[in-house]
């Protein structure tokens, strides 16, 4: 057998560039989330299935339909984000990857920050592309579909970001996913009004410009503190 | 290069693990941790890997101290644990070709293909890894451990579930590292056989 070939000498490698590690973690949970499918398409199933109960619950009204439209979106949002949450490190840490991750010589944050990514690309992106199907529903104008998908497109990254330290947190944790929506939901507050808050706004034809401008300060915020609070997480999970 | 241990201490609970535990490695050297189950075996190799932290005691590669998970210990050392660290999606080929892309190295596929093919996996470069039985999955490890340049290997019973072809090549592999002047803490129950300078570390229970 020729062992020797496959063996390489031992010599400390050149780094290559850090950043590289969030396209490779983004593009690892990517491919993993596209080879399980049904997973995808249960979170939007539901959310379309919340939104569905509504005018069934509250009846055909339309102009109370209208009136309740962006918070039933938002609030249908953020449950399915929540759905999804466990999906960012538990799977991970049942089969060692993750501690492989935390082990990888690319710093940790980047690589958290790689996996928020493809975790809002595979939840909060299509739940926001679908959302102007729901709101259609209650009977949103042109304008306000507009500004709602605006407040989500800017709103579910953070609703990512959040519920990824939450899930960091409770890794390993028994009952676990209930702890971590008590952890979670009530952080998910603010969000939750500016994003709605601005819809409604548009609807009263009320400058909605600052609820956007908070939560895109919230995003940029978020995106420069959030890995290197989910690194300390899994570090101290992983103990 | 050295991996210098100086009075590591650790308990679990009111468990002590082990408490005022020193050793030296150097290149070509081998550490063995032997002990009974729940002796703390896993858990001094956690230790060394920097995923658990030592309540006392310093760890110092080359004189340079490691605080856990510091970046040179990351780049230093490659731990295979008890579980496989392979996604059940991807397939064993895709699965080493991920594990190395983290380990931050670039290997050409062909020479991803033929440590596969060494370890026994050829024709199974396809199969998704849930599909391979324990044993193939412990070769999909040994086959990064061959690529990997890393110098200190911390390794948790990796000879569990191989077959005696299977523990043959694992011996090969880790004397063909240390030969290269690479080092290796091995915790195992089993009866490894390495060709090369072995340090024999056993733990035992000691008094609350």
């Amino acid at each position: 057998m020729n062992l020797a070939a496959a063996q390489v000498s031992i010599e400390p490698v050149a780094m290559m560039a850090p950043e590289r590690a969030v396209w490779l973690a983004a593009g690892r949970d990517l491919r993993l989330g596209l080879r399980s499918r049904a997973e995808l398409i249960q979170a939007l199933v539901f959310l379309i299935i919340v939104v569905s109960l509504f005018p069934l619950a509250v009846g055909p009204e339309s102009a109370l339909l209208k009136r309740i439209a962006s918070g039933v979106v938002w609030v249908a949002a953020l449950l399915s984000v929540l759905l999804t949450l466990p999906r960012i490190f538990a799977a991970d840490y049942a089969d060692g990857t993750l501690e492989q991750l935390v082990m990888s010589p690319y710093p940790l944050p980047l690589i958290a920050a790689g996996k928020m990514l493809a975790h809002w690309l595979m939840s909060g992106l299509p739940l926001t592309l679908i959302a102007p199907l729901l709101g259609l529903q209650f009977g949103l104008e042109a304008n306000e579909l507009v500004v709602l998908v605006a407040s989500l497109m800017l709103g579910t990254p953070i609703l990512s970001m959040i519920g990824a330290i939450g899930a960091a947190l409770t890794l390993g944790v028994r009952g676990g996913s209930i702890l971590m929506a008590l952890l979670v939901l009530p952080l998910y507050v603010p969000v939750l009004i500016f994003g709605s808050g601005a819809v409604e706004q548009s609807m009263v034809s009320i400058d909605y410009s600052a609820n956007l401008s908070l939560l895109g300060a919230g995003l940029l915020l978020g995106a420069l503190v959030v890995p290197f609070a989910v690194a300390s997480a899994l570090r101290i999970s992983l103990d | 290069m050295t991996l210098a241990a100086t009075g590591l201490t650790l308990s679990r609970g009111p468990r002590r693990l082990f408490s005022d535990l020193s050793f030296r490695l150097v290149p070509g050297q081998a550490l063995v941790l032997r002990g009974a189950n729940g002796s703390g075996k896993t858990t001094l190799l956690r230790v060394l890997a920097g995923l658990t932290v030592a309540e006392g005691g310093e760890l110092r590669w080359h004189g340079e101290r490691w605080t856990a998970l510091c970046a040179g210990q990351r780049a230093a050392s490659l731990y295979l644990g008890h579980a496989n660290a392979l996604k059940d999606e991807l397939t064993a080929a895709e699965n080493l070709a991920e594990a190395l892309a983290f380990d931050g190295m670039v290997i050409a596929g062909s020479l991803q293909r033929q440590s596969l093919d060494n370890m026994g996996l050829a024709g199974r470069h396809h199969l998704p890894a849930r599909r391979l039985s324990q044993g193939q999955k412990r070769r999909v490890g040994l086959a990064r451990l061959a690529l990997a340049r890393k110098p200190l290997w911390l390794l948790d019973e990796p000879t569990n579930a191989l077959d005696a072809d299977g523990v043959a090549l694992f011996s090969t592999v880790v004397a063909g590292h240390l030969q290269q002047g690479g080092m290796a803490c091995v915790a195992s129950h089993l009866p490894l056989s390495i060709a090369a300078p072995v340090l024999e570390l056993v733990l035992s229970e000691l008094p609350i």
